[in-house]
């Protein structure tokens, strides 16, 4: 991998921030985009733009072929088996939303049990929690071991012939684990539960097959992966998302609509109510045909070489505290520096031009389970060098020193 | 941007040796507030008598800025009467927006000033003040 000829692509990092040159450790917040993705949507809004699937003319046909040439592209990155078992959505979160809303809403009841892990993104929890209280289901966790991992044992156990949806993260966007959703899936299928897959960390890093997965969802966001922001999808095995309902309501997404009654197109229309997300799909595609170009599995090496080398380079710190497990992370470090805020690590980090995440990660539970309020972390991307993260230590070093003299 | 704006020397001292840092009888009043996107929390006492804040004490978790302007919050508004602790209030908005205000006779708040420059910073120093606007407006409904 060509790194400095990966990043000349992205304008963005060509910059200095606080007067010094920009290094960019958020991506699995959201990542930048190379200049093919930014033109793609230019291009797209100065040759090709109108409306889809209803003009008769020129530009309504090219407009319509942009955005389900977009599908096929994404469809076949995941390697799913049909282009209508892509819905395009806003992205992860309103994936979700729609499988807690139109599919397990309908599917259970009182008595039923929706599995998941105490390492959950909020917008892979909160949307259960909403299902059971409207459903009276039981919401279950599989307990987590101290270094925040789970065993399939203890997945299993908790997974029984009441659960009916097993959701849970591919990778974890603060521990950096990647969980074995393969393994729990055929759990959850000998139990008549259906898996869905959060793939908000998972897609933008590593070879993603669903088919192999066997999963019956997989959610994911453009914007984490060099795609724009608005725009993500949801994969649904097409058996299942023929009998699911609809749940927005209007243009686009039906079929004959009379005085009192309507009927729906078929998937994957019925779920994309009202003018889809025409411009940012053809940015996705194009963000797809980038990563492809440098190869999914260069790009999951890269990025884990990177987060291997940064836990090291952290675990020499006096004071480091890494959380998750060392062996086989994903692109990203989570940790705190002795007892100074993730905040205060990410400012004094910011006055060095790096930009790293403090907070909770949207993971309160998670949280709660390591015993911290937030945490700051470092996360990687195909941009990203060793040296970057030789700055990032620089900066830590500094951000001790400095609270060092000023507390001391 | 300098780090030395941010944290001066009298924010450590307060974030070191945080004043009024503790816990109130059970009668006071209690705001609890967080701040969603980071997860930091306090909980503010005031002990209250007659449109009058006669004491106050905070607990709860936060970054320096947080937890100095916390000190310093508590410490300034002892003593002072509802409608001055929401001027104080005002005024510390107005000093996080950049504008020059003076507290005169607890300077120390004024360190604060350098926040300005940093804005994600704002709504850590802001969370302690919010509760108190919060406490203060509740009694006086
Ligand atoms: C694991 C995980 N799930 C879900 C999301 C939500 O993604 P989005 O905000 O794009 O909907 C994120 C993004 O932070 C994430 O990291």
């Amino acid at each position: 991998m060509n790194i400095a000829a990966i990043r000349e692509q992205f304008p963005i990092l060509h910059q200095e921030i606080n007067g010094h040159p920009l290094v960019y450790l958020d991506s699995a917040a959201s990542s930048q985009k190379p200049r093919s993705v930014i033109d793609a949507i230019n291009r797209y809004y100065e040759k090709d733009h109108s409306n889809v699937h209803r003009g008769v003319h020129t530009l309504g046909s090219r407009a319509t072929d942009a955005y389900e040439g977009a599908r096929e592209k994404v469809a076949s990155f995941l390697n799913a088996a049909l282009p209508e078992e892509i819905i395009f959505t806003r992205g992860t979160t309103t994936a979700l939303n729609l499988v807690a809303s139109s599919y397990a809403r309908n599917v259970c009841k009182p008595g039923d049990e929706i599995v998941i892990t105490q390492m959950e993104h909020h917008s892979n929890l909160i949307p259960w929690q909403q299902v059971a209280r409207a459903t009276g289901a039981t919401l279950k966790y599989i307990p987590l071991q101290p270094d925040g991992s789970f065993t399939l044992a203890d997945a299993e156990l908790t997974i029984t012939a009441n659960t009916k949806v097993v959701a849970m993260t591919y990778v974890s966007n603060v521990l950096g684990l990647v969980n074995p959703v393969k393994e729990v899936a055929a759990i959850a299928h000998r139990n008549g539960a259906v898996m869905v897959v959060d793939g908000a960390q998972s897609t933008p890093h590593m070879r993603v097959d669903v088919r192999d997965l066997d999963c019956d969802f997989y959610a994911f966001s453009g914007h984490k992966m060099c795609g724009p922001t608005g725009i993500g999808a949801l994969y649904g095995k097409k058996a299942l998302l023929s009998k699911m309902e609809p749940i927005e309501f209007g243009g686009e997404m039906i079929d004959y609509v009379d005085l009192y009654e309507s009927t729906w197109k078929d998937i994957p229309y019925r779920f994309e109510g009202g003018t889809p997300i025409i411009a940012n799909a053809v940015g996705l595609g194009a963000a797809i045909d980038f990563l492809q170009e440098i190869g999914m599995d260069e790009i999951d090496k890269h990025q884990r070489q990177l987060a291997a080398y940064a836990y090291d380079r952290l675990s020499e710190l006096e004071g480091v505290t890494i959380y998750g497990p060392k062996a086989d992370r994903a692109g990203l470090v989570t940790f705190n520096l002795g007892d100074v805020h993730p905040h205060d690590v990410a400012t004094v980090l910011d006055t060095e031009g790096i930009a790293v995440r403090a907070g909770h990660h949207c993971c309160q539970p998670l949280m709660r389970f390591l015993n911290v309020s937030s945490t700051a972390r470092a996360s990687f991307y195909v941009y990203n060098t060793e040296q970057e993260v030789d700055q990032l230590i620089a900066g830590l070093l500094k951000t001790k020193e400095f609270f060092g003299h000023a507390i001391g | 941007m300098q780090l030395d704006d941010l944290y001066r020397r009298v924010i450590m001292d307060h974030y070191k040796n945080p004043r009024n840092h503790g816990t109130l009888e059970a009668d006071a009043v209690t705001i609890k507030l967080n701040n969603p996107t980071c997860g930091d929390s306090i909980a503010l006492q005031l002990q209250v008598d007659n449109g009058l804040v006669t004491d106050a004490k905070f607990s709860g978790e936060g970054c320096s800025i947080s937890l100095s302007s916390a000190s310093m919050m508590t410490e300034v508004v002892k003593g002072k009467t509802f409608d001055q602790a929401l001027e104080l209030a005002d005024k510390f908005s107005s000093l996080m927006k950049g504008e020059p205000v003076e507290f005169e006779g607890y300077e120390d708040i004024e360190a604060l000033s350098g926040v300005n420059k940093f804005p994600a910073r704002i709504k850590c120093a802001t969370l302690s003040w919010n509760a108190l606007r919060k406490g203060i407006e509740q009694q006086q409904e």
